[in-house]
């Protein structure tokens, strides 16, 4: 990946597809369009918003409590990352807000894709400053056109985003140890995930992943 | 609604803003870079397996599995994202148009 902008461009183009069914699925759950975009804009990250807008969609005003525990469950993730991107990133005092922003998986995973220190922050502000116009501009244009979309699964819109996370970590499977740890991850998360809450089996993946780093590594 | 819609967002924006305020003197050790590091790898390739494979939490295979595959393919051959992307797609929902 020596094309950072182009890398970064096209990863915000497609997650911007994405995109368009939250706006949707935000409206159809019963938001605003002023609401569907706060997510977008404050929330900023894909997995939480999805579950957010989930929960509201089957359970309304009563299911307000375990949407916002399911969407916070589900932004754990960000918590790790922002720990592999503060130390590269190094930002002063209140600037930490804007890097914490834009930290989510694809950032992330273009950042650490990188073989050098500078490579790691232009990688992650590309990204991430790209994701988020895509995102929010495509968000508004789904809420705007509402549930004249249709089921987003018609196009294949649920393996656009399966094959999204395989690119993101597609480089990073360049070493055997990393293979291991993101089979073994992707196995833990699909075994578990009928036994316990969703964003947990990730997490669990998460787990695997530090364990199998901490014995292969002595 | 705006309320709640504003305090799931600070809740999720926590978890972003608390890697940040740990003290660089612990994030910046190798060991810790490393295990960071290795952390991500796991969070994406579960991300894979809940995504590709799951419906509401039920394991399920469907047409996102020749999708994936498809994108593995195009990935091996050095394709861009954006072409990875479309192509599992589109594949994806032409298997769903004849099935």
């Amino acid at each position: 990946m020596n094309r950072i902008p182009v890398v970064a461009v096209s990863i915000g183009m497609a997650t911007g597809i994405y995109a368009i069914s939250f706006g949707a699925i935000g409206v159809t759950a019963g938001l605003s369009i002023l609401e569907t975009m706060l997510l977008s804009l404050v929330m900023f990250s894909g997995a939480s918003q999805f579950a957010f807008v989930g929960v509201i969609a089957t359970g309304g005003m009563a299911a307000i409590p375990t949407a916002i525990a399911s969407a916070w469950l589900l932004g754990i993730r960000n918590g790790f990352y922002a720990l592999r991107m503060a130390p590269v990133l190094g930002m002063p005092g209140i600037a930490k807000l804007l890097s914490a922003q834009l930290t989510i998986d694809e950032s992330t995973a273009v950042a650490t894709a990188q073989s050098t220190p500078s490579g790691e922050r232009r990688g992650f502000w590309w990204t991430g400053i790209s994701v988020f116009i895509f995102w929010n501009l495509l968000t508004l244009a789904g809420a705007l056109l509402g549930d004249q979309i249709g089921d987003p699964a018609n196009f294949g819109l649920d393996s656009a985003a399966a094959a999204a996370f395989l690119g993101l970590v597609w480089p990073r499977l360049s070493n055997n140890l990393y293979r291991l740890i993101g089979l073994s991850a992707f196995i833990v998360a699909i075994a578990t995930s009928a036994f316990v809450p969703a964003g947990i089996p990730v997490l669990l993946g998460a787990a695997v992943a530090a364990l199998i780093q901490y014995w292969g590594k002595r | 609604m705006t309320l709640a819609v504003i305090a799931a967002s600070i809740a999720v924006f926590s978890w972003k803003l608390m890697g940040y305020l740990i003290p660089d003197r612990y994030v910046s050790n190798p060991k810790f870079r490393q295990l960071a590091d290795a952390i991500t790898v796991g969070l994406l390739s579960a991300l894979v397996g809940i995504q590709g494979f799951t419906t509401s939490s039920e394991f399920t295979v469907d047409s996102r599995l020749p999708a994936l595959i498809l994108a593995a393919l195009l990935l091996y051959l050095r394709m861009p994202f954006i072409v990875v992307i479309a192509s599992a797609a589109a594949f994806s929902a032409l298997i769903r148009m004849f099935t």
